[in-house]
This record gives structure tokens, C-alpha cells and sequence, in this order.
């Protein structure tokens, strides 16, 4: 609830001004709060009196909430290759764990997944949990679910680490909700407060336009997922010790009410734009799907795959695959050339990543120059082939 | 078969900006509608009822306000609308909405199948889809892009991965999640506009739903927010002046060890 003092407000309008959801009113000598409030705190922090605050009820309390330690990262394992953001996650797990001064430990759920446990030992693991299988063959949310939740009740961890991937988004709320954790979805960055060791969590929300910094005070084990190509794995060190830890997995955890029937892997888009050195992208200033022939004879002339803007994909002029953005990949190529992009922040979040970004837009003002190396001003189609000529000329003097 | 779709209110995200004065979000010109993937989902519960026969009941938890977007979704076919509204729930993180919804939905006597859509556009999150399954005790498929094909027995539908997707079946009762390319949604009809003016939308409290105020809004929730900021721009830019030509040729200096 939130608390409203009366005797110290001074009725300055301020809190009614800064409520984004226009939750609290002034009345004749106080201000008064309606169902819309969502208790944000954006009229506590901006009260100059402290005449707000927000009352929560006593929570409840997790009795063994000392005993959980260590960081523990979900080892993604499809087709029997582990998933990149594997390493990448071992690679943010080590830093917060040597902080934290504990333990790293990765799982891996599968049929004969074994093989791979001294690339993720090298990778930054102290010990890999295996569970194997053959009902964890296929990815099943149910089975999943239970056989995760069983080995994070087992080792107790104060952190537990997973993709931001199709698997990762699917599962994690759900064991999250078994072990009653708390969970932030899509983390950019990832440390540990120095003050009292919490795990701060953050996340782009609204689209990419604002960054949200979160923790979990009262829980374990505090949990995250982290966007693929956000963190960077650590150089393999084949040197490293681990210890590898066979879980048994219990029948019942393994039953499943879902059949996969097929997987299919799609092969209308052969080119992963992640893992690409060079993107030319395309966005609404293309005007039409046409726009996009000129944006591949640019990436043909780099050797480049084609990305593109939300409102490119929405607009139906390429394929869901390519979309670069919050709600689409993250990428971080050593070159990214975006055109006709306005660069909304949800673009951005999903490419400032990248080495050096170049932008072409007609519009000086566009936002995409905010996140550019270089920047070109003018018209798309007079710019790129104007830049498709002269790299080809350059190439020939070469 | 009785079909309840899950929607939300949110603000339109791409208009949402923080104040940089006074780092709170900036109100002023930002629209309340549905959330996109929402409307999806409805598209597909009353695609599913035509086939099958039944009921779509939509529920939503939020401000009394959010009433307007249960209206639109009786305007575009579902049958009957439960706003769940009540000032404990407010502060709610993913938990606490999944618990909540829940709790809501129980009240509702047999439900088959619950539709979600993939994410809210103001969180971004995926979470409480697959936490109102968890609470519920119903298998999940999250991100379905098509259904193959249905019962009321069961549906056969394709899941997106990552490098392509699964055809997966699952009995009744399940929840689903699903994304855009799965369905066109209409248009409100002229007949459905008049039901959705004359609906009479019951409001459920937390009594109501039998909840635990210790698991409810912000009380309820593990992760706390602690601060909220801008996106930092990058510092280093070069706009280059001139023709196209002396710019392009600018460029391509600069980028020579790309070629």
C-alpha cells in the first residue's frame, strides 16, 4: 500500500506530475492514490518532504535461505551440440562466483551428453552435473522442468544462470514457479552488489527503451536468463580441474504428458545472422520490400547477411529470422551497417554491441546515429550504390 | 470445450521514454491497448470454439481501467470477460501475476485449454505463461506458431526453436503460449461492438479468489525493482558532411579492412 502523510505533504503537485500511471490526484490540502497505482515508487523517490511510502506486509520467509551457495549455469544441449551461450554463461558465472568466492557448476540434461563435460570444464566449470537420459533426448518443458528442479533443490545454489534462448524462455519460468524463485528475464548485465553480495540483475524493459535494475532480497536461489551474444565466454584453458557428478533421474520426473511428434530444422534461413562477421541491415526507410534487393547487393559486395529492423519484419518484407532487436537477436558483428533504421532503442539493445556500426539515414535526427561509429546523412538509394561502386572500385585497386 | 485466454493491458512500449529530469516514465502521449501477442491468442480460442463448439472466457488482472480492453475482446469473440482487480495485487512481479491468474482462473470450474500470448510488450518477460501452467498443473507449449490439428481431446501444434521448430501434441487440459505468425486476427464486428457495449464484466477481488495476501502484489513478489534508466548512447560517432560521393568515399576509407 501506499502510505500518504497528510501532516508533511505540502500539496506541490509533484507526485500527481511524475505518476506514470496517472494513479495519484491532488485534492484541498493532500493528495489521494486509485486503483491504477502499481506501487512503482516513482512519487516516493520524487517526494521532497517524505510524505510517501510504500507499506508492504511482512513476507514470508524461506527457512533455509543461508544454505543456498554457488552459481549454477543450465548447460543447453540440442541435437547433441551444446549451445553457445553455454560458454557465455560460464563466462559471467566464473566472474560472479570468483566474487562471490564459490563454486561454478553447470548442468546438462540429455542422452550421452557426457562427452562434453571437459569443454564446459575448461570453459570455466568447477563441477558438471549430468543427468542423462533417453526420455531427455527431446526438449520437453514438463520433463525438464522436474528433472532441474530436483538437482537445484539437491546442490542449492544462490544463483542459478540459463539462456534467453526458445528452451531457456520456455522452461525456466516454470522451474522458477516450482521453487518458488524469483526470475529476470533477458538480463544485459549481470554483478554482485558489493554491499551485501545480492545478485543485481539488468534487463531491458518498454521495448528496449528503459533498463531495469532488479534483485531478489528475500529469496534463493536468485535467477536469471541471459540474452545469447551478450556475455563473452572465457578462452577454453584445458588445464582447469572439475569434478564430474553423474544425478540420478528419478522415473517420475521424466513422465510427460507432451509428445514430440518432429523437429524440424528450418532451412529457409541457412544464415545465422549471430554468427555473421558483417550485417547490412534494412528498416521502414526501405519503404518497400523491394528495398531489401539493394540492402543484399551491399551484403553480396561485403560478404555479409542481411538483418533488418522490427518494423521492417512486421511490415512483412523479410522473414522473422532476421529481425535484430529486442524482441528479435541480439548480434555483435564486427561491422553493422543499419539503413534506414530509425534506431529505437529496441533496435539498439539488440546491436550496439557491435564493433563499429554505420548508419544511413535521411533523417539527422534519427536516434540510429546516437548509436553509430559513422553516419551517413541522405537518401538510401542514392547512398548505397554509391557505396557498392566505390567499394568495388576500391577492391579492384587492390 | 471451454477456452480462457489470458490478456493484458499495457502501454503502447515503443512510445514509452524516462524523463530525464525526473527519471520516471514519461505519461504524456502514450496509448493503453492490448498487448499484441494477446490478441493473437484470442484470435486462436475463438477460431477453436468455432470448430469445436464451447466457450472463450478472456480474463485480465489489473487496474479498473483494463475493463476496456475485456470489452474489445467481447467485440472480437469471446463469449464472456473476468476482470481481476483489486489494490493487493499491485506491485506484482511474474510470480505473483501467475499466481494470481491462477487462483482466477479456478474459480471458473473446467477449463481445457488456457491461451497466453508469447510475452507482454511492456516486460518483455515470457514468464507468466508458463507460471500459470506450473500453478495450474497443465502440461505447456510455449511459442506455438501453427495448430496443426485439434480435438477436444487433444491439439497437435508446431513450437518455434531456436533453429526451427517441434510438432508437439498435448491432451486437454494445457496451456499454450503463441506468437504472431500463428493466426490473422479480426476485425470487431458491428454485432460484436454491441454485445462488448452491453457485457456485464464481473470484478474478482483477492476474497474473491481465495487468495493468500502473503502472495499477492508486491508482497508476494522475489524480484524487486531498484532502479530505472536510460539506454547509454555510444560516445565515440563520426558524421561524416559533404556530397554523397565525399561521404561514401569518407566511409569507405574508414572501413577499408572490412573488404
Amino acid at each position: 500500500m501506499l502510505k500518504i502523510d497528510c501532516d508533511k505533504c505540502i500539496v506541490c503537485g509533484i507526485c500527481e506530475a511524475s505518476c506514470p500511471f496517472s494513479a495519484i490526484h491532488v485534492e484541498d490540502d493532500c493528495v489521494v492514490v486509485d486503483d491504477n497505482c502499481t506501487l512503482c515508487g516513482a512519487c516516493v523517490d520524487n517526494c521532497e518532504v517524505e510524505a510517501l511510502s510504500i507499506e508492504v506486509a511482512d513476507k514470508k520467509v524461506q527457512d533455509d535461505f543461508a544454505d543456498w551457495a554457488g552459481v549454477m549455469v543450465f548447460g543447453e544441449c540440442r541435437h547433441g551440440a551444446i549451445a553457445p551461450v553455454t560458454y557465455e554463461l560460464l563466462g559471467v558465472g566464473r566472474k560472479l562466483a570468483d566474487t562471490r568466492g564459490v563454486a561454478l557448476s553447470v548442468v546438462l540434461l540429455g542422452k550421452n551428453v557426457a562427452e562434453n563435460s571437459d569443454r564446459l570444464i575448461a570453459a570455466g566449470a568447477d563441477y558438471v552435473y549430468l543427468a542423462e537420459h533417453d526420455d531427455l533426448e527431446q526438449f520437453r518443458e514438463d520433463v525438464y522442468g522436474y528433472v532441474l528442479e530436483d538437482i537445484i533443490r539437491q546442490k542449492k545454489p544462490e544463483i542459478v544462470l540459463a539462456g534467453a534462448t526458445a528452451i531457456g524462455r520456455s522452461v525456466i519460468p516454470f522451474v522458477a514457479t516450482l521453487i518458488d524463485a524469483g526470475l529476470t528475464a533477458d538480463c544485459t548485465r549481470l554483478e554482485i552488489r558489493e554491499s551485501d553480495g545480492m545478485l543485481l540483475q539488468t534487463r531491458p524493459a518498454f521495448g528496449g527503451n528503459i533498463m531495469a535494475t532488479i534483485v531478489c532480497p528475500d529469496t534463493r536461489p536468485q535467477m536469471a536468463t541471459v540474452r545469447p551474444k551478450v556475455m563473452a565466454a572465457l578462452e577454453p584453458d584445458s588445464s582447469r580441474v572439475g569434478v564430474i557428478e553423474s544425478i540420478e533421474v528419478q522415473p517420475n520426473a521424466v513422465s510427460s504428458k507432451i509428445e514430440i511428434l518432429e523437429t524440424v530444422v528450418s532451412d529457409q534461413d541457412q544464415v545465422n545472422i549471430q554468427e555473421v562477421e558483417t550485417l547490412v541491415a534494412g528498416g521502414r526507410g526501405l519503404d518497400s520490400a523491394k528495398g531489401f534487393e539493394l540492402i543484399r547487393e551491399l551484403a553480396d559486395e561485403l560478404g555479409a547477411a542481411v538483418a533488418a529492423s522490427r518494423a521492417a519484419v512486421d511490415s512483412g518484407w523479410i522473414p522473422y529470422p532476421h529481425q535484430v532487436g529486442q524482441t528479435g537477436k541480439t548480434v555483435n558483428p564486427k561491422l553493422y551497417i543499419a539503413c534506414g533504421i530509425s534506431g529505437a532503442v529496441q533496435h539498439a539493445v539488440g546491436m550496439q554491441s557491435s564493433d563499429i556500426v554505420v548508419a544511413i539515414n535521411r533523417d539527422a535526427n534519427a536516434p540510429i546515429f546516437d548509436f553509430a561509429t559513422y553516419g551517413i546523412v541522405g537518401d538510401l538509394y542514392d547512398v548505397i550504390p554509391a557505396l557498392i561502386k566505390r567499394i568495388q572500385e576500391v577492391k579492384s585497386e587492390s | 470445450m471451454h477456452i480462457v485466454v489470458c490478456i493484458k493491458q499495457v502501454p503502447d512500449a515503443k512510445d514509452v521514454r524516462l524523463d530525464p529530469e525526473t527519471n520516471t516514465l514519461a505519461r504524456e502521449g502514450v496509448e493503453s491497448i492490448m498487448n499484441p501477442y494477446d490478441r493473437h491468442a484470442l484470435e486462436e480460442a475463438v477460431a477453436l470454439k468455432e470448430e469445436h463448439g464451447g466457450t472463450v472466457t478472456v480474463i485480465t488482472m489489473g487496474p479498473p481501467q483494463a475493463e476496456e480492453v475485456l470489452r474489445e475482446s467481447i467485440a472480437c469473440g469471446a463469449d464472456q470477460a473476468l476482470l481481476v482487480s483489486d489494490r493487493a495485487f499491485a506491485g506484482a512481479d511474474t510470480w505473483a501475476t501467475s499466481y494470481t491468474l491462477a487462483k482466477a482462473i479456478q474459480t471458473l470450474g473446467k477449463v481445457d485449454l488456457t491461451l497466453c500470448g508469447k510475452q507482454a510488450i511492456d516486460g518483455d518477460t515470457a514468464q507468466v505463461g508458463p507460471g500459470i501452467a506450473c500453478r495450474l498443473g497443465v502440461p505447456f507449449v510455449t511459442c506455438v506458431q501453427k495448430t496443426r490439428q485439434s480435438s477436444t481431446e487433444s491439439i497437435i501444434v508446431e513450437r518455434m526453436m531456436d533453429d526451427g521448430f517441434d510438432v508437439v501434441q498435448v491432451p486437454f487440459p494445457a496451456l499454450l503460449t503463441v506468437v504472431k505468425d500463428i493466426n490473422e486476427p479480426r476485425v470487431a464486428s458491428l454485432k460484436g461492438k454491441m454485445k462488448a457495449k452491453k457485457a456485464t464484466i464481473p470484478t474478482l477481488s483477492a476474497a474473491d479468489i481465495q487468495a493468500e495476501p502473503q502472495n499477492l502484489g508486491l508482497t508476494g513478489s522475489p524480484t524487486q525493482v531498484v532502479r530505472v534508466f536510460s539506454p547509454e548512447a555510444r560516445g565515440d560517432r563520426t558524421v561524416f558532411t559533404g556530397t554523397v560521393e565525399e561521404q561514401v568515399d569518407q566511409l569507405v576509407r574508414q572501413l577499408k579492412d572490412h573488404f
